[in-house]
């Protein structure tokens, strides 16, 4: 039963994965002008002459004379084969651009979603059990304030204060002087003392988020009669929070995975912007920008692939672990 | 033996004949032996909407929110008569000038607010302009008072302030920015685009969301699979990157409006995935019901049955939902702006206000140019109150 859900879920997944790459690869062609042109345009405000015998060449190589059909199938098929294309801007095969800086990318997401987790799981749990304690309402105005304040905006006020306060000057992910050098004791260090910042500032909507979710969903959990009759036979509180009610309200954080595995790759572009991290967003926002449409078109679909992936893991994770969820699953009305 | 009996009741028929057949003229009234109190018939008999009305008004945060909300929505239908100046007038000579105070006292005199005059160097070494308040120089703020011309709704032509400097003088409560405007006039102006763009684009994707999703809903087979995917691939594109293609493909030569249309409508485009998934699974339950197998043996046809006898079921719920979303529209457009690529000047909103405080020295040495921020900040969280508590409200089980 299981087996034949999952099993549909993939082959579902297939049809899904191909009208989103039409879809991208659409968009990418939507502006009226390409790559090319638009890199003659800016050496002709510089006033440099562009080598246009290359971009000829370029254009042929890449199958821009070609019909817009038969270039969306060579990109796909290369896409399968692992050919993500190549950077016009970087001169470089896309899958070298982006290897460069996923695993910083990977480093940032992953400590934010860890800090994310500790940090929201305690106060949501607290706000719960006290509702409508002054705890209670601080920690939500906190975790509301969280989500109000806009990410990249929060950045620039932490570098203002920073700069203000410590005179320190913030930005980047590590001292400038470990720029392309290989990895080394002190440069780890270096990463390290610069991380802290854009974790916080990426978490913070972040853990406003799940405080409301894990929250809400407690509460709806502590109004049940089982916990009512849990807690009237005499079992601790403590213990009658973390048998029952905790796990139910786990649903949620399972279904949460979808989303995360995304965004661990993509980072949170904006703040990175700001903050003049070497991750992946900004590159994927220059990337639009200036039309260099295979590394953003290829980035795009490799994110809508993680979604998809993470979404299926989820469902899955959540058929395993709630029963009822498992006995509805394959019937469909 | 006489009892005392209504006239409108036979008398009894004699012992063994049957019961004559008997309908009460007076109307049905199944409290008649128990009369409901004031109270309870209060309760008994209010609409949802009014139930709602009483839960919502227990809710402080939320009603306050809601006030304040339609306060701020009132005050960008007259923001030419609130603001001190027209907000694209430019004062050369008080570049990036600091927010100025209103004083009260002078030389431990009461005077009434006014504002002192400012002097203006520039420091040859650094090339920064400096202001100095100039205590001889004294301007009254004048109130209800003619100051720069305005085309009131881009119509009728007007000069008349809330409040202006006092002659000679200048009244730049928040500061000026780089082309010495009045940061304090663009950010009323601003309210007008940034709160307008969350509505519209609520708008779109809450007409998008209830068709799709109860079409989906109610038909489900084929049409509700593809759907479904469609949903799915909507929401497996990360945001702003899709943001930033498509209103790159915004032609430039498109009018201000036009792109400010275009973004509203790239926005909603993106949202309405939630809401469609919330009115389909609504309605996968819902359509089972009696009520509605009763509307299809009345011959309803289907529209007419999604959208007359169900969609209303949920409705509040749904209007919930929409206000918690109007903030990520909102934050939307304030991000777009502030890469550059949502809208342009003229048009003024929060988010391309913001544009101007992108880099860390500016914020440094013109910390006023981030103010943007906190009406931004507050009407998110207004909103995000003022949706807990609808949602609240909505909700028959809380």
């Amino acid at each position: 039963m299981l087996l034949r859900y999952i099993l549909r879920r993939i082959l579902l997944m297939i049809p899904t994965l191909l009208v989103t790459s039409a879809l991208i690869f659409t968009v990418m062609e939507l502006p009226p002008s390409d790559y090319f042109e638009t890199y003659v345009a800016e050496m002709a405000a510089q006033g440099e002459k562009a080598d246009t015998s290359r971009i000829e060449f370029l254009r042929r190589e890449y199958g821009f004379d070609k019909p817009i059909i038969e270039r969306y199938f060579l990109w796909i098929t290369g896409f399968v084969q692992g050919d993500f294309g190549y950077s016009f801007e970087y001169e470089m095969p896309v899958r070298d651009v982006v290897g460069e800086r996923l695993a910083l990318t990977v480093l940032v997401s992953v400590c934010t979603i860890l800090m994310t987790w500790i940090v929201a799981f305690p106060i949501g749990i607290y706000s719960a059990t006290h509702q409508y304690s002054w705890g209670d309402y601080g920690l939500t105005f906190l975790g509301l304030l969280g989500i109000a304040i806009p990410h990249f905006l929060l950045a620039l006020i932490f570098m203002y204060f920073a700069n203000v306060w410590f005179g320190l000057s913030i930005g980047g992910l590590m001292d400038p002087v470990y720029f392309n050098q290989p990895m080394s004791w002190e440069k780890a260090q270096s990463i390290l003392a610069h991380l802290w910042i854009p974790v916080i500032i990426i978490g913070a909507g972040g853990t406003g988020t799940m405080v409301r979710a894990i929250r809400a969903n407690l509460l709806d959990e502590l109004q049940k009669q089982y916990y009512v009759t849990a807690k009237a036979k005499g079992l601790p509180p403590g213990k009658a929070l973390r048998k029952y009610p905790l796990r139910m309200s786990l649903n949620f954080f399972v279904s949460h995975i979808g989303d995360v595995l995304p965004s661990i790759v993509s980072g949170s572009e904006l703040t990175a912007v700001v903050l003049s991290l070497q991750t992946t967003g900004p590159l994927l926002l220059r990337a639009l920008q200036s039309q260099d449409m295979y590394l953003a078109g290829s980035f795009l679909l490799f994110l809508s692939c993680l979604t998809v992936v993470g979404v299926l893991i989820s469902d899955i994770a959540l058929a395993f672990l709630d029963p009822r969820i498992r006995l509805q699953g394959g019937s469909t009305k | 033996m006489s009892m005392p009996v209504s006239p409108d009741v036979p008398a009894l028929p004699p012992p063994g004949a049957p019961l004559a057949h008997y309908v009460a003229t007076g109307p049905f009234d199944p409290n008649a032996m128990e009369p409901m109190t004031r109270q309870q018939e209060r309760v008994h008999l209010a609409s949802q909407l009014t139930l709602m009305w009483w839960k919502f008004k227990r809710h402080r945060l939320a009603l306050a929110s809601g006030i304040f909300l339609a306060v701020l929505y009132a005050s960008i239908l007259i923001c030419e008569f609130l603001a001190p100046y027209n907000y694209q007038e430019r004062h050369i000579d008080f570049i990036r000038s600091p927010p100025q105070a209103i004083h009260l006292f002078h030389e431990g005199s009461f005077v009434g607010p006014f504002t002192y005059g400012l002097n203006y160097q520039l420091d040859m070494n650094t090339l920064r302009r400096t202001y100095s308040e100039d205590t001889a120089r004294i301007y009254p703020v004048r109130f209800f008072c003619r100051g720069d011309s305005y085309q009131f709704w881009g119509l009728i032509e007007g000069n008349v302030h809330l409040m202006c400097p006092g002659e000679g003088g200048t009244l730049f409560l928040l500061g000026t920015d780089r082309l010495g405007r009045d940061m304090l006039s663009r950010l009323i102006y601003g309210a007008r685009i940034s709160l307008t763009i969350g509505l519209i684009g609520i708008a779109v994707s809450f007409s998008l969301g209830v068709v799709i999703g109860g079409l989906a809903g109610y038909y489900g087979g084929l049409f509700d699979l593809v759907v479904q995917r469609a949903i799915e691939v909507v929401q497996s594109l990360p945001h702003i990157p899709l943001w930033l293609a498509l209103s790159s493909i915004m032609p430039p030569s498109w009018s201000p409006i036009l792109v400010y249309f275009g973004i509203t409508v790239i926005l909603g485009l993106m949202d309405w995935t939630g809401l469609a998934r919330a009115v389909r699974s609504k309605l996968l339950s819902l359509r089972e019901d009696d009520y509605v197998v009763a509307a299809q043996l009345m011959g309803a046809r289907t529209p007419r049955i999604v959208f007359r006898h169900l969609v209303p079921g949920f409705m509040s719920h749904l209007i919930a939902m929409a206000t918690i979303a109007i903030p990520s529209m909102i934050l939307g457009e304030t991000a777009l702006s502030f890469l550059g690529l949502g809208l342009r000047p003229p048009i003024t909103s929060w988010g391309v206000m913001l544009n101007e405080a992108q880099n860390i020295n500016i914020v440094v040495l013109y910390p006023w140019l981030i103010l943007p921020v906190v009406p931004v900040i507050v009407v998110i969280l207004a909103f995000n109150f003022l949706g807990d508590g609808l949602r609240d409200a909505a909700d028959p089980y809380r």
